[in-house]
């Protein structure tokens, strides 16, 4: 109920600061003056201090002058400043923060991350709050005594039972959701195979025929053959690369990640995904996408929306930009462009020369003759008869 | 009445044979020192010397990410060939954040804060002549010298210091191949590392001898200031962590130098297909946090000790929860070292162990929840004066909360997938760890500084100095998330990458940052002017600037070699008995007997005069402990 009343308070804002948006120019406008109002209080006091320094010599006995209201004041300034200034940057900046959550879990990680801010902001403020008044209330003031109150057991056990129970529960739907995420993935996850080197992705898609990716060998890497495809293994034979990623709306994919010389991080900031590629550690990660890139183009409003795969773990002077576009298609467009698709080796018919001879016959089927091969939709399967009815 | 007992102690001393006495060189005296007090002056003037360093290569940077357009040809005779066309070179930006990292978590907040502080206080607090082992002490200074040079002198080199971020992950650190940075600069980065390591351990070793062994008479654990049981639960972790980082590193310098295959497996770079089978990266991954974790805390935890002691001084009020505050600094001890894969959630790790990892992080809010209580509680209800100790203080505790929160966001495995490596990280930590342990230095500096140095700081200086930097740590850090939120990478040279008009959204915001951030370092040199200034023109310290309870205190103005001139000061109570009711004073210093105070005593109390003369006894033992 309270939830329900925050999300749409959270649109409602949305709605009113998307007006304001490109103007984060007010932005820096409020916070200078938050800078400038404390110069000023600053400066007025330093000279409430000077005027006292000429007046009278202090009094010997205590450190205290008249700068130590202005302290005290400045805390509570700072407190209504600051609070000011961070809900009204946060409301501002609200539009951009956590782009719209393409994935299934995605949703559900953002809604806990929204649960979580909104504990920690109330915790913030309560507690800020608290140590900026205190300052202000109890600054010193000539024959006050502090009290001694050096202990008291019931609020100790209190604010240690508190904090405990909220984290208790966080961390308990927190690690449920973390064990759906990185369960196991469905059987009928597309697998989509990523590499990354320095600086860029390749993805090798399964194949159209086996839906199996192939061994590689990080010893066969060259020019050509820049994944290492050991085609002496026969699933290799189908699988085809990309210079782009294509995943399926609504289907879950999983991911299978390398890396070829120093760490990288694959990141896809909408789909809430992110798993470093690992050299000799293949690493993983599944999930559901759940909005295609013309839906994401509708709600953004931008004609030229596409999702990125960007990195995320430093891996040289070209980490930030090593980054490929993503499409996100229907599930019926998706199949259509894996079969538009030709395999590598179609495309390099020499690597025939790698297959053992016994599969030769099953490698034939993807070499392409010379005359017929006019029409890319019957590539894959408009091969040599013997050689389809040997693979089925 | 501290001076009442100084001279109460002073009439019953028997002139003992004062052996420090006999004049020292030079070079004994200022440079090879074994004087814990100049030992803690070295390491903090270093330390300072480095934050400056540290600080504006963090500038350097930010004009590339707040100003990517601007002409930086005005840097070239600084920077050099750095400088390619008016743009930062993009592998000297990695350089850039790599050595702004290891030179403020390692130069600065481990070496320049506890370094300092738990040379300079734990003798004076603890009651003791010097350190456990002089020599020692003066060894561990110097390693951590020449671990400096090194690091400086990696800054020189023509392929440029380290640059693969201070945590320096295999392979990018393995590989020269890599990037530059990966060469002769990772050698030094690695090479400097292990002498501060050493350097660390020593004085690790130290400060947990002196603790345990060399406290005054009456000096129980239970009446030990909170400053000290924070060095020695930051020594204690020191001394258990470095070696693991010691030995990470060690096996990169084999990975590096030897063939070995510790780390790297399966790597295929510079089109050639390295040899190497078998290692795990991610294995380097867990030694480096084993220390990494640890070491936040072995930087926050003096801070927050530092901070209770101050803020009791200037509520003059007790410390809320003594004995919790203790517990707390023993719970967070414990837990710093079963934390430290939540760096890791998505690094490919067994996601069971996430889940581990998660439950054990998120426990370690419950002891950082209690020290936040604590504090406001000592401050409600206070007379409180703002010291400029006192302001950064408070200071400390706030972005300590502010910081801290956002690990509970961090801690929780499902939400760091989205989060791990963005600005969100960067904002969170250096919050809590990087801007709360510079608040404890600034602290720390400014309330001890009469000691250090027999002379006082300039208050409104303090004051100007701190609200700067205050409103400027806030401007700075409390923007990145927003835009780690939005997705944004750390250690990107430019966003441009991102696509769908995302850099374009914070462009301000970026531009905003650096501004605050170049006002920020700026507002430092008001410190740095008030410090130097202070040290030879400062007003002259009185005994006991802060009216505070703690034993330092006790010693001259300006303590020789040995502290005190007669006996070493008894110890007959806890830290904290400001506004004790009764007493006229607002303060009872801890080498005060319960006898001497009939006044203020609670009934518990007057039990413990009975021990006066015990304590009493221990004298010859205590002085035949410096007589061999």
């Amino acid at each position: 109920m309270l939830l329900a009343l925050f999300n749409r308070w959270f649109y409602k804002t949305e709605f009113i600061t998307k007006k304001l948006a490109n103007k984060m120019t007010y932005l820096i406008g409020l916070l200078s003056v938050v800078f400038l109002a404390l110069a000023i209080m600053i400066v007025s006091k330093s000279m409430a201090l000077s005027k006292g320094i000429k007046g009278v010599e202090q009094d010997p006995d205590s450190s205290v002058d008249s700068a130590n209201n202005m302290n005290a004041i400045g805390f509570l300034v700072f407190l209504v400043l600051g609070s000011i200034g961070a809900t009204w940057s946060f409301l501002h900046s609200k539009p951009d923060l956590l782009p719209v959550a393409a994935s299934d879990h995605g949703l559900i990680t953002d809604r806990m991350f929204w649960i979580s801010m909104g504990v920690i902001t109330f915790a913030f403020f309560i507690t800020n709050t608290l140590l900026f008044t205190f300052p202000f209330l109890y600054r010193y003031k000539k024959g006050r005594v502090a009290a001694f109150y050096p202990v008291n057991h019931k609020l100790e056990i209190i604010w240690t039972v508190i904090p405990a129970v909220v984290m208790a529960v966080l961390v308990f739907s927190g690690w449920r959701t973390w064990r759906d995420i990185t369960g196991q993935a469905p059987d009928n996850a597309v697998v989509i195979e990523l590499t990354g080197h320095q600086f860029g992705w390749y993805v090798r898609y399964s194949g159209n025929d086996d839906q199996k990716l192939g061994n590689h060998n990080y010893k066969l890497i060259n020019e050509t053959n820049s994944l290492g495809m050991d085609f002496t293994d026969e699933h290799c034979f189908d699988d085809f690369t990309a210079n782009e990623m294509h995943l399926p709306k609504g289907v879950p994919v999983l991911l299978k990640i390398n890396a070829q010389d120093v760490l990288h991080s694959v990141y896809l900031p909408y789909q809430r995904v992110k798993m470093d590629a690992v050299p000799g550690m293949p690493t993983k990660f599944w999930f559901v996408p759940n909005k295609s890139t013309d839906e994401m183009r509708y709600i953004t409003g931008n004609p030229d929306f596409n999702y990125k795969l960007n990195c995320t773990e430093v891996c040289g002077r070209g980490h930030f930009g090593m980054a490929i576009t993503v499409f996100v298609d229907e599930p019926e467009e998706y199949a259509a462009w894996c079969k538009a698709q030709k395999p590598f080796l179609t495309q390099n018919p020499d690597y025939l020369a790698k297959v053992p001879e016994k599969l030769k016959s099953k490698a034939q089927k993807y070499i392409e003759v010379a005359a017929p091969a006019a029409s890319d939709s019957t590539q894959a399967s408009g091969a040599t008869p013997a050689a389809a009815t040997s693979l089925r | 009445m501290a001076t009442e007992t100084l001279h109460a102690i002073d009439a019953h001393v028997h002139l003992h044979d004062e052996h420090e006495h006999h004049e020292l060189g030079f070079v004994q005296k200022y440079i090879f020192s074994e004087d814990h007090k100049t030992i803690a002056k070295q390491y903090l003037i270093s330390g300072i010397i480095w934050a400056f360093f540290g600080g504006a290569m963090s500038i350097i940077f930010r004009l590339q990410l707040g100003f990517p357009n601007m002409d930086l040809t005005w840097l070239k005779p600084v920077l050099g060939q750095w400088i390619v066309e008016g743009k930062l070179e993009k592998e000297f930006y990695l350089a850039l954040v790599t050595m702004h990292g290891t030179i403020m978590v390692f130069f600065v907040l481990t070496a320049g804060l506890s370094g300092t502080f738990s040379n300079f206080l734990i003798p004076l607090q603890v009651g003791a002549r010097d350190m456990a082992s002089g020599f020692i002490n003066m060894l561990s200074y110097w390693f951590f010298f020449v671990a400096s040079v090194v690091m400086f002198a990696s800054l020189f080199i023509e392929t440029g210091p380290a640059s693969g971020g201070w945590v320096i992950y295999p392979p990018l650190s393995a590989l020269p191949q890599a990037m530059p940075g990966s060469g002769l600069g990772m050698t030094l980065w690695l090479s400097s590392m292990a002498l501060f390591i050493i350097s660390q351990l020593m004085g690790g070793i130290n400060y947990i001898c002196t603790i345990i062994n060399l406290r005054t008479r009456g000096m129980s654990f239970t009446k030990l200031p909170l400053t000290i049981w924070a060095f020695f639960f930051t020594a204690i972790l020191g001394l258990l962590s470095f070696p693991v980082l010691l030995s990470a590193a060690l096996l990169l310098i084999f990975d590096r130098s030897f063939g070995t295959s510790f780390y790297l497996s399966e790597i295929y770079i510079g089109g050639e297909a390295l040899p190497n089978i078998g290692g795990s990266a991610i294995l380097y991954q867990h030694l480096f946090w084993f220390l990494g974790h640890p070491e936040v805390y072995i930087v926050l935890l003096p801070a927050l000790g530092i901070t209770s002691e101050i803020i009791a001084t200037n509520s003059r009020k007790p410390i809320f929860g003594y004995r919790a505050m203790i517990g707390s600094l023993m719970g967070i001890t414990l837990l710093a070292f079963i934390v430290w894969a939540h760096h890791m959630f998505v690094t490919g790790m067994n996601p069971f162990l996430g889940s581990v990892f998660m439950f054990l992080t998120l426990i370690i809010a419950v002891p950082s929840a209690v020290k936040a209580f604590n504090y406001i509680t000592t401050l409600w209800r206070g007379n409180i004066i703002f010291t400029p100790a006192m302001l950064f203080s408070i200071g400390l505790v706030s972005l300590f909360i502010s910081g801290g929160l956002t690990g509970i966001i961090l801690g929780n495995s499902a939400l760091d997938i989205n989060l791990h490596d963005t600005y969100f990280v960067v904002a969170h930590f250096h919050l809590v760890m990087g801007a709360a342990s510079f608040f404890g230095l600034m602290a720390g500096v400014y309330h001890w500084f009469p000691k250090m140095f027999g002379r006082m700081m300039n208050k409104t200086a303090g004051y100007i100095h701190f609200w700067f930097t205050f409103v400027g740590v806030y401007c700075v850090f409390f923007p990145m998330h927003y835009i780690g939120l939005a997705g944004f990478p750390r250690r990107y040279y430019s966003f441009t990458a991102l696509g769908n008009g995302r850099m374009e959204a914070f462009v301000d915001m970026n531009m905003f940052i650096s501004i605050a951030a170049i006002i920020t370092f700026t507002a430092q040199a008001i410190f740095a002017i008030n410090f130097v200034y202070s040290i030879f023109k400062g007003k002259r310290a009185p005994q006991n600037p802060w009216s505070s309870n703690t034993l330092e205190w006790t010693t001259p103005i300006v303590p020789e070699h040995g502290n005190w001139v007669g006996e070493i000061p008894a110890v007959y109570r806890w830290p904290y008995d400001y506004s004790k009711p009764g007493s006229a004073s607002d303060f009872i210093p801890q080498n005060v007997p319960y006898s001497a105070t009939p006044e203020s005593n609670f009934p518990e109390e007057n039990e413990e005069m009975a021990k006066e003369k015990e304590i009493e006894g221990l004298l010859d033992i205590q002085n035949s402990s410096y007589n061999h």
